[in-house]
């Protein structure tokens, strides 16, 4: 199994006291596979995300991404850990305003030494980027920045691409070709793909949904 | 409407705390310094105009003698007894002990009333002034200073000012060895008619107008300038401060500004509240910059009075006054230098259309707008100062070349940066490495207002120390050519002068008189030097232009020599005619260095001396003397005497004190410098703060990528380091060009000698140590913060809430 959660649970501390967002989050997700997150807006969708990512620690429970245990690792564990196994794409783009395309698209790929040439070309035809490699992310329209966001996720080859509304940015025939590159390269490349969406239609395409609702897994 | 759109703009600084207190801090150092450095010089005006108007002599035309030499007391009786209403005072400096003061002799029973300002001439305070012995007035200040000194009785009056001593004018002469002699005739407004025309009574007599400016205020102006100069440029340092400030606050509220306009808000009311908030920070600022201000003048002001003293031989008031006029200035800079630092940010959100604001592209558009402006800004200005530095003159063209050139090059400072920054990504091979390039260009932004300060600031270090090395390394060796004597002895009096020559002429190598009178020369107040024909001279005389065998020409009485001062100030060079007093027409044979000296000076052989002069105060003489046996001479000399020890001086201690009051001279510089460096280092350390919180949104996805905290936080501090290590390579070749102007230009100008310039690496080496120290501090915190910040700090940067 490539991801095995169980038991999660998470809080945060606000100002009406601690709020719990995830009360004990379990399933398993084999390589090769796709998953949705659905459920209303503060569910917890983003937060699982971030917790599977490494990015965030659980209060309880444990996650196994690609058989390491990743609670109690260290910082720098963790850290490795997202920048060979994991690729993220964030709801707000989050490209690195200092770099142009092309060196966002490469960015994360070369920093997990996986960079390579053919794949990022291929990349770049799909998602109609070939006219913005020498723009900087600032000089984009927000779908020309998800386009970018998700070419730099996939550019990487991670194990397991974590996605938050990858495509809510995108016209629907745009979106509809993110999503199959990404679902081509679940099947090609034998990794998962879960993806927090609101789109029904979207979630249809994968192989499976989470539903969550107060914290828990609802269907 | 307004009110609560003023109070949605208000909300910013409530939530953002630090960045008021940056702005505030910025703004109340820029006006402290600005307004410390000019309630010194408004204490040091104050002074120079009430020594000025002692004697009314601002408002009273005065007789003086047309060749600068002393009236002759018959020519005084003479117009008196012709009818003319003219009062004498004698000038001059007068020994105490160890003290030497400005004394001015009076009488009171001829006084115009105008010249009253110190009521010496009432009943029994006139018999007790004009009765042997007399009294001597002096300020509380100067009373205190004569305690320890061997003086006439003193009488403490208010309206003196430090450092001067009136006294009836048969006591002046005496003291100043002046017998018969006045400086000049103080004329009555009200005059009778038919009076004999003064060419035909007095022929030697000129009348001189009342003069508003004083002789000091004209000698000390460039002492002045100097420190006015180091006013504006701390303060344009900490209005770099307040710009930062200021464009965040402005770039952050840009969605409340934005919501505030689709609201019905008119462009006109966003700009009046912006204007009256800053109105409103800028006043908070400047009351306590004011405040600041006249602590940092309360602590320098001592030193600064010190160096007056020692180096024009002005005495300034150590204490500071309060001066609501002062106050006043320094709110109004304070309030005018938040407007100018503001100006660009609220000319941008007038020219921008309504939604315009909320848009990045639009602000970086503005950005790019600025930086094109900046880089004309930049050549205009560095192709002026070389312009100015080629074809002006004077001092104030010197600081022309001065500011325009720092200007200039503070806005060159991003583009070079720039430019540096694009080659190391280029050359960049690692993914991290193009980023940690790219990403410092990207922040040069947000920090090359800090980088600029730190420019100024570090430029200035490096010039204003090579200036003050180069002068110290020459006014070393100038002193040991100067004061080749191993010993100075002055006799207490003539008869006492001449037995101590004569006791000394077997046991010493030689004995060489140092005699002098005052005089004018050229329409300046000189001193002139005899000197006799002696190897001393000849060998150790720093001679900056000479003809050949000068010195013989010397003692045959053929020409004279002239100090660089007098040489450039009048433009007199070698072969030029010059007329002495008492109509003495010679010649000019040599020019020779006289660092320290504000006054002109001539010398003449010291027979020549005698012929022309009878008034000579023969006194001092300087001993030649194994150096060995001067401490055992010394020694022989005060027993044979009964001489004070402040009557014979050794070589060693009179350089220590001449280094000593040269140190001082530049203890304010080196403190402003000080200062200067200060204040750019709060300007970097704001600058960093400020820009951290916004940072996180540009370092949270690579962190999310695999970088840890702790990685990203040490690339952080780098680029800070590098950045201002940058900054320091361009800082080096401008403090040294400002060193060259500040040398080759200004002090010309303002002190009237020229100096060789030297280089210290060693001295830049610890300033970049320095330098460095002081931007790791800054970025310190920030950085620290960033490597401790929590997941929760950066995933919130992710959040859909965003």
């Amino acid at each position: 199994m490539l991801l095995s959660l169980s038991q999660i649970e998470k809080s945060y501390v606000t100002a009406e006291g601690p709020l719990k967002v995830l009360r004990g989050i379990s399933f398993d997700l084999a390589a090769g596979k796709s998953l949705a997150l659905m459920g209303e807006s503060g569910c917890g969708k983003s937060t699982l995300l971030h917790l599977m990512a490494g990015l965030d620690q659980p209060d309880a429970g444990h996650i196994n991404l690609a058989g390491v245990d990743l609670t109690g690792l260290n910082d720098r564990v963790r850290a490795n850990l997202r920048r060979g196994t994991v690729g993220l794409v964030f709801q707000q783009f989050n490209l690195i305003p200092s770099l142009n395309v092309a060196s966002n698209l490469a960015f994360h790929a070369q920093l997990s030494e996986r960079y390579d040439g053919d794949w990022i070309k291929t990349i770049i035809t799909t998602l109609g980027l070939a006219d913005l490699l020498a723009r900087y992310p600032e000089q984009l329209s927000g779908g020309q920045q998800q386009r970018v966001a998700i070419g730099r996720t996939l550019a990487a080859k991670p194990k397991l691409v974590l996605a938050d509304e990858p495509t809510g940015n995108l016209d629907e025939a745009t979106g509809d070709a993110v999503l199959d590159l990404m679902l081509s390269m679940v099947k090609d490349a034998g990794c998962a793909l879960i993806m927090a969406t609101h789109s029904p239609r979207l979630a249809s395409r994968l192989n499976g949904y989470l539903k969550l609702h107060a914290g828990l897994i609802s269907s | 409407m307004i009110i609560t759109a003023f109070k949605a703009l208000l909300s910013h600084w409530l939530r953002k705390p630090g960045q008021l207190a940056t702005l505030i801090v910025g703004l109340s150092l820029a006006t402290a310094l600005w307004s410390g450095v000019k309630a010194i010089n408004a204490e040091a005006t104050a002074s120079y105009d009430q020594a000025a108007a002692t004697l009314g002599q601002d408002r009273l035309t005065q007789l003086v003698r047309a060749d600068g030499e002393r009236i002759d007391q018959r020519v005084y009786i003479t117009l008196r007894r012709a009818g003319w209403l003219v009062s004498p005072v004698l000038e001059g400096d007068a020994q105490f002990g160890t003290l030497r003061l400005r004394l001015l002799g009076i009488d009171p029973l001829t006084m115009p009333p105008q010249s009253q300002s110190v009521a010496v001439a009432k009943g029994e305070d006139l018999l007790s002034f004009i009765a042997s012995p007399s009294l001597i007035y002096a300020s509380a200040e100067t009373a205190a200073r004569l305690a320890e000194q061997q003086t006439p009785p003193v009488r403490i009056v208010k309206g003196i000012p430090p450092g001067t001593i009136i006294a009836d004018i048969g006591q002046a002469q005496t003291l100043l060895k002046a017998d018969g002699k006045m400086s000049r005739l103080l004329v009555w407004k009200t005059q009778a008619r038919n009076l004999v025309p003064l060419k035909t009574i007095a022929p030697d007599l000129v009348l001189r107008e009342p003069s508003r400016a004083s002789d000091f205020s004209r000698l000390t102006d460039s002492f002045h300038l100097n420190l006015t100069a180091f006013g504006y440029l701390a303060f344009i340092v900490g209005l770099f401060i307040v710009y930062a400030a200021i464009g965040l606050a402005f770039e952050q509220r840009r969605s409340v500004f934005r919501t505030l306009r689709a609201l019905g808000l008119s462009l006109r009311a966003l700009v009046f509240i912006l204007i009256t908030e800053l109105l409103v920070m800028s006043l908070v600022a400047g009351v306590i910059g004011v405040a600041l201000g006249y602590l940092v003048a309360a602590v320098l002001l001592p030193d600064v009075a010190a160096t007056l003293r020692g180096l024009y031989g002005v005495d300034v008031s150590g204490t500071l006054a309060f001066r609501p006029s002062w106050w006043l200035a320094g709110l109004a800079i304070a309030v005018g230098g938040t407007l100018i630092a503001s100006a660009q940010n609220l000319w941008q959100v007038w020219n921008m259309a309504i939604l315009a604001p909320a848009q990045p592209r639009a602000w970086a558009k503005a950005a790019a707008r600025t930086r094109r402006w900046q880089a004309l800004g930049a050549i205009v200005l560095l192709l002026l100062s070389i312009t100015l530095a080629k074809f002006g003159q004077g001092l104030f063209v010197g600081f022309a070349i001065l500011g325009t050139m720092m200007l200039g090059a503070s806005l060159a400072l991003p583009l070079m940066l720039s430019t540096l920054l694009s080659l190391g990504e280029r050359y960049a091979k690692k993914p991290i490495a193009v980023w940690f390039w790219a990403d410092t260009r990207q922040q040069l932004s947000g920090q090359s207002m800090a980088l600029m300060a730190l420019l100024l600031a570090l430029a200035t270090n490096v010039g204003v120390g090579t200036m003050v090395s180069s002068f110290r390394l020459t006014f070393v060796g100038y002193l040991d050519q100067r004061l080749a004597s191993e010993l100075y002895v002055t006799g207490r009096t003539q008869a006492e002068a001449d037995a101590i020559r004569a006791w000394l002429v077997p046991r010493s190598d030689a004995v060489l008189p140092i005699w002098n009178v005052e005089r004018q020369v050229a329409g300046q107040p000189a001193l002139i030097f005899g000197v006799a024909d002696h190897p001393t001279y000849r060998k150790n005389w720093p001679m900056l232009s000479a003809v050949p065998d000068v010195w013989d020409k010397i003692a045959k009485g053929d020409g004279v020599l002239i100090n660089e001062q007098l040489s450039r100030r009048e433009q007199l060079n070698l072969g030029d005619e010059v007329m002495l007093p008492s109509s003495w027409q010679t010649h000019i044979i040599g020019v020779y260095s006289d660092y320290g000296n504000p006054a002109g000076q001539v010398i003449v052989g010291i027979d020549q001396l005698s012929v022309h002069y009878k008034d000579i105060t023969k006194l001092r003489y300087g001993i030649r003397v194994r150096p060995e046996k001067a401490a055992a001479l010394a020694e022989s000399l005060r027993k044979q005497f009964d001489l004070p020890a402040t009557n014979i001086v050794n070589q060693v201690d009179l350089k220590k004190l001449s280094l000593g009051v040269f140190e001082r001279t530049f203890m304010v510089t080196t403190a402003l410098n000080v200062l200067t460096l200060g204040v750019a280092a709060i300007a970097m350390f704001a600058s960093l703060m400020t820009l951290a919180e916004m940072r996180l949104v540009q370092l949270a996805p690579v962190w999310a990528m695999g970088l840890t905290r702790r990685h990203i936080a040490t690339l952080e501090f780098w680029r800070s380091m590098i950045l201002a290590g940058f900054t320091m390579v361009v800082a080096l070749p401008l403090g040294l060009a400002l060193a060259w102007i500040l040398l080759s230009v200004v002090n010309v100008e303002a002190f009237g000698w020229r100096l060789p310039m030297y280089v210290f690496p060693k001295e830049w080496a610890w300033l970049g140590l320095l330098g460095l120290i002081a931007s790791a501090l800054a970025a310190a915190f920030p950085v620290r913060r960033l490597a401790r910040s929590s997941p929760a700090d950066l995933l919130k940067v992710f959040a859909n809430e965003r």
